[in-house]
């Protein structure tokens, strides 16, 4: 059944994904590759079209055009292929309440094609990476939301697929619940290719090698954190602790860079150190220089430190751009 | 999913508790005198009574449950179609129905072991009874899942099949009955069809012995045309959510 063009396919590929609803776009030509084993978080908005793409690659719903395709085999045209090679959670995990967790998993074993001999051992296995072995005679209804969600990754993983899509995986959990199921997600890394989608954004930026972010049905910015750092926010920022203000300072900046500017200035504390913020397009390490310029200023420095924006900050500034081109956009019809 | 759950286990009881109060009403008719008709084909008669409960009861369920828990997403991103899960929900719920109706031979056999007064249980009623049931039941329990798939609201399913039966069960008998314009000669065909469907005629039939094809190919074709809609409904249901 699988040929050997499918294993130097990408896991995932999608072209120029469109999807309608009645009238609305969900999905605006959204096109991404993910190559295997690879840990990609889908990062957006609530409405961005992020379960729809996803819906869309699990063979639930048809695209209105576009290419999709699971491990080089296309999901409208061989969505059975599609689906064996497939561990998909949907949105809110949901899952049978009068099951127990072995029989579920049992049931969905069987379901996935695992021979009956297999389906055993392989039960074990799952249960103990997700840590499930405790409650695997619970009836599912009477489990907590962190043990729910290792029953839905459990179920996802059991058949072993090359490709694993979650929606919002860690919704709902606790901190110490979303440090397991990190673990968990991390821990199939190079084995099989994950996209997850999710809100919690530190969590993207420790679990995934890529970030795809996604507003308004097109994806607006895609690469790793560092990546998505340089491209969507540009430039540097600095930090600077001083007593120094006005024209002097300004004068040493500009002779460092003349494209550093003073962003945000506090107000001076006890000992009259403020914090100021700086910023420049420059990429590039301007520190030392910085250094050197100031110590030529009567004024004195407590520190100096280069800002590293969060991912929070790229995600804002990335939707942002793609609002404001939204909004350029619809001036240009009117 | 059937046998695990609560609801299958109260249809079982309501089932053959309101089964044994039909047949000891049956066979306390026996007890006052003699009948012309066999206990077979009385008792057969009332199977609309439990049909009216039961099949809403085992198939409410079947999809509504499904949609309003969400699990139909992943049961239908497994690797099994559409036509695969409305069949494998069909035959289990037709499997349970079969399993209840097959739990009141049981009646029969207590009855021939305590009162062995020959020609009281006549085998030949008895089987053409359950062949009826086993046939009707194949509609039954189809229009059953349609009408599951059709909401995700259980007690709306519930409703749809009550209605959707008593149209089958009652609709050509009520109609045939009370409707006059039925009498004119242009409207012959239209008598002629809901004749052909009538549920008590053909179960009547049958507890006589007389198996009749058409009556086989009502309930065949019946149950596969609501089947296809079934699947019709869960495909359209799938694209629109």
């Amino acid at each position: 059944m699988v040929s050997l063009a499918d294993n130097s396919a990408p896991a995932i590929e999608v072209r120029d994904l469109v999807k309608n609803y009645g009238g609305v776009t969900a999905v605006h030509g959204v096109s991404f590759t993910v190559a295997r084993g690879e840990i990609v978080g889908f990062l957006g908005p609530n409405g961005a079209g992020k379960s729809t793409t996803m819906r869309i690659l699990t063979g639930c719903m048809p695209a209105t055009s576009g290419h999709a395709a699971i491990c080089g085999l296309p999901v409208a045209t061989r969505s059975e292929d599609v689906k064996r090679r497939l561990g998909y959670m949907p949105e809110n995990n949901p899952l049978p309440e009068d099951m127990r967790v072995s029989e579920y998993l049992h049931y969905r074993g069987r379901l996935k094609e695992i021979p009956r001999k297999q389906l055993g051992p392989r039960l074990d296995e799952v249960l103990e990476q997700c840590d499930l072995k405790r409650v695997r005679h619970r009836i599912i209804g009477t489990l907590s939301k962190g043990y729910r969600q290792r029953v839905g990754i459990a179920e996802c993983v059991l058949a072993e697929p090359p490709v694993i899509i979650m929606d919002e995986p860690t919704i709902g959990l606790d901190p110490r619940q979303i440090l397991i199921v990190r673990d968990l997600i991390a821990s199939l890394r190079g084995r099989m290719a994950v996209v997850i989608s999710s809100h919690i954004l530190p969590e993207i930026e420790m679990t995934c090698d890529r970030v795809l972010i996604i507003n308004q049905g097109r994806v607006v910015a895609q690469g790793t954190p560092a990546q998505l750092r340089r491209e969507t926010l540009g430039g540097a920022r600095y930090e600077l602790e001083t007593t120094g203000d006005g024209p002097a300072l300004t004068a040493a900046l500009a002779g460092v860079e003349p494209t550093l500017s003073v962003t945000e200035a506090g107000e001076p504390d006890a000992e009259g150190f403020r914090r100021v913020t700086l910023a420049t397009p420059r990429a590039d390490e301007l520190g030392e220089p910085l250094l050197r310029a100031l110590a030529a200023v009567p004024c004195r420095v407590r520190a100096l430190r280069r800002l590293h924006p969060s991912l929070e900050e790229v995600f804002l500034a990335a939707t942002r751009r793609s609002w404001e081109t939204v909004d350029q956009g619809k001036g240009k019809i009117s | 999913m059937l046998l695990v759950s609560a609801a299958t286990y109260v249809a079982a009881v309501l089932f053959f508790g309101l089964m044994g109060l039909l047949f000891m009403g049956v066979v306390e008719l026996y007890n006052h005198g003699p009948q012309d008709r066999p206990p077979a084909a009385v008792f057969f008669e009332l199977f609309w009574v439990p049909v009216f409960f039961t099949v809403p009861l085992i198939t409410m369920r079947c999809f509504a449950e499904e949609r309003r828990l969400g699990t139909l997403e992943t049961l239908l991103a497994a690797p099994v179609g559409t036509t695969e899960v409305v069949l494998g929900k069909f035959g289990a719920a037709y499997f349970l129905y079969l399993l209840l109706w097959g739990g009141t031979a049981g009646f029969f056999w207590l009855l021939s072991l305590f009162a062995p007064v020959a020609g009281l249980v006549d085998p030949g009623p008895l089987v053409g009874g359950y062949l009826f049931v086993a046939l009707s039941g194949l509609l039954f329990v189809a229009l059953g899942v349609w009408a599951s798939a059709l909401t995700r609201n259980q007690g709306l399913a519930a409703l749809f099949t009550v209605v959707a039966l008593a149209l089958v069960v009652w609709g050509p008998r009520l109609a045939l009955g009370n409707v006059a314009a039925l009498d004119l000669p242009s409207l012959r065909p239209v008598r002629e069809l809901l004749e052909y469907a009538r549920v008590f005629r053909h179960m009547e039939d049958f507890t006589r012995g007389v198996v009749d094809a058409r009556a086989a190919l009502f309930y065949l074709s019946g149950a596969g045309l609501a089947l296809v809609f079934g699947v019709f409904t869960v495909e359209a249901k799938q694209l629109h959510t």
